[in-house]
């Protein structure tokens, strides 16, 4: 009794942090026409590079899918990782701590609700560009291409979580950092490029960010002619590495919340503001 | 003597919001860990022109429209710096810190006080800007030669452009005023949309003609011209009918229009935003 009233609360929980990003931020209609918008500029910038330097087509799909997928990271920066920066600025991380309620399930239905929310416009980003830039791609493998974008996905918000945990210590910190991991990342990613121009070594570097192979996969398995002599890993071996990220990360972050919030506690800094 | 009162109280204003905008930008980290944040993110985004161009120009960095977009990508850096660090500055002071409504009661000229504001991130895109080109110049093969450096031109465009991206960023302060928090800020949005419009990265015929006109419309595309020939004595296709003095004359004079403009706005919006109470408005949902 005691078991199943503890997974009803779990499960309750986790809708309940799911529903303000599935349905409240929806609402704000000038967040849906920003999220689309900004990384569209982007991405048609890209694309008018490779244009004036007469690259492939292909490259055009690169840069398209690329920057459907930032959406991702982006989500994972600041509404996951900076998230709890965020709720304590707003004095909302008091009543996380003193709810009964699991943290992992706060976590869990934050990455859910996110989730949602950025596939919604990760789709616009893609339909949007296909359209713009006559982008065609060819579904050769299904099933691995959307085990890839799923496994990816948890991955992605497994690494999301673990961050939130550790930026539970941090004041403005957790801003600047969340702002020096886009470009960053965006390079060693290889979100407008293929990630093996980077070269071996940084590119099983970049391996330990999801994104990276997630991207390199999806790449190979739309655009198998052009990823030919370009390609890191093949999609299956990628498939595994993420696969495995995505059951590391979310065991990391279990333990890391854990730990950062009993830490945090004993520092005094859960509740502190506008540092 | 009221005017010499004011005019103190500007200078004064602009002092203390550049100390207060420095020490909110900087003071989180120590100086090394802020040295190199403040690197990074530029280095990162002018590495995945390089590798772009690396993988696919023909000729690789020795294409000949490498020099030009480099040296255009570096000096953008300036324009989301006091774009956003104007605008959001709005955002940080009403909404993040609570500030705003207090900064209006004191006896702060606020068109002084947001430009200071933006003047710590100016500095910091300053050092971006000279180490960019360096990395460019040494490393990368840009023919930038201290020797054939059209100073002049360099001043010119060092003062004008300023001047031009502060009167921006107070219009888009004025926008800001009287609008909701967005999850990017309004100066990130419209410099992304400059970085594609001002011919930045490419040519801006590669774009289509409805395109290309608009970005000929803004004064940021003359700007980004005059640095490229100042820098390598490089005339875009586009303008090569363009003297450097028609040039700057049109710098100067959009940015005179956009001085007017920019105070007109913010002026109306500060209006409009105590009769509607928005000066301490909390959009932080």
């Amino acid at each position: 009794m005691r078991s199943r009233s503890a997974w009803t609360v779990f499960w309750r929980t986790v809708l309940g942090r799911a529903y303000p990003r599935i349905i409240g931020a929806q609402r704000e209609k000038s967040w849906v026409f920003f999220e689309i918008f900004l990384p569209l500029l982007q991405v048609t910038a890209y694309v008018y590079i490779y244009r004036a330097i007469e690259a492939p087509p292909e490259f055009i799909g690169f840069v398209v899918l690329g920057g459907a997928m930032s959406a991702y990271w982006l989500n994972v920066l600041w509404s996951m990782a900076s998230q709890l920066y965020w709720e304590k600025e707003t004095g909302n991380l008091e009543l996380y701590i003193v709810a009964p309620t699991s943290r992992m399930a706060i976590l869990l239905g934050m990455a859910l609700g996110g989730m949602f929310a950025t596939t919604l416009r990760a789709i616009a980003v893609i339909t949007i560009g296909m359209l713009l830039f006559h982008v065609s791609m060819t579904v050769q493998n299904v099933p691995v291409l959307l085990g890839v974008f799923v496994t990816t996905l948890v991955a992605l918000y497994g690494l999301g979580m673990l961050l939130s945990s550790l930026f539970l210590l941090f004041g403005r910190e957790a801003w600047h950092l969340s702002n020096l991991l886009q470009e960053p990342v965006s390079l060693v990613s290889g979100f407008y490029f293929p990630v093996r121009a980077l070269g071996q070594v940084v590119a099983a570097a970049a391996s330990i960010l999801p994104i990276t192979l997630g991207l390199d996969a999806m790449r190979q398995l739309l655009f198998p002619a052009m990823l030919g002599d370009l390609r890191f890993l093949s999609p299956e071996v990628e498939l595994g590495i993420l696969a495995g990220l995505a059951v590391l990360f979310l065991i990391l972050a279990r333990r890391a919340l854990g730990y950062f919030e009993a830490l945090a506690r004993r520092e005094g800094r859960l509740s502190i503001r506008g540092q | 003597m009221r005017a010499d009162e004011s005019r103190g109280e500007a200078l004064r204003s602009l002092r203390v919001a550049a100390w207060l905008g420095w020490q909110i930008e900087s003071n989180w980290a120590d100086p090394f860990v802020f040295a190199i944040y403040s690197l990074v993110k530029p280095l990162a985004g002018a590495l995945i022109l390089v590798f772009m161009y690396a993988v696919i120009a023909k000729g690789g960095l020795q294409s000949p429209l490498f020099p030009g977009v480099f040296v255009g990508n570096a000096l953008f850096i300036y324009v989301p710096a006091v774009l956003a660090g104007i605008s959001w500055t709005i955002i940080d002071d009403r909404e993040h810190y609570g500030m705003l409504k207090y900064v209006y009661t004191a006896p702060v000229n606020m068109l002084t006080y947001l430009v200071g504001r933006g003047v710590a991130k100016t500095m910091v895109a300053t050092i971006a800007v000279v180490m960019m080109l360096l990395l460019g110049t040494l490393g990368l093969g840009v023919p930038i030669r201290l020797g054939d450096i059209d100073w002049p031109l360099v001043l010119g465009s060092l003062v004008l452009g300023s001047a031009m991206l502060a009167f921006f960023g107070i219009l888009l302060g004025g926008v800001t005023l009287v609008t909701a928090r967005h999850n990017y800020g309004v100066g990130e949005a419209v410099a992304g949309g400059l970085y594609l419009l001002c011919g930045v990265v490419f040519p801006l015929d590669t774009l289509p003609t409805w395109l290309s006109s608009i970005g000929r419309a803004i004064p940021i595309t003359y700007w980004i011209e005059a640095w490229r020939r100042a820098l390598l004595g490089q005339r875009t296709a586009l303008f090569s009918g363009l003297s450097d003095g028609a040039l700057v004359g049109i710098i100067a004079g959009s940015t005179a229009v956009l001085a007017v403009l920019a105070v007109l706005v913010f002026r109306l919006a500060e209006r409009r935003a105590r009769a509607k109470g928005l000066l301490d408005m909390q959009t932080m949902y």
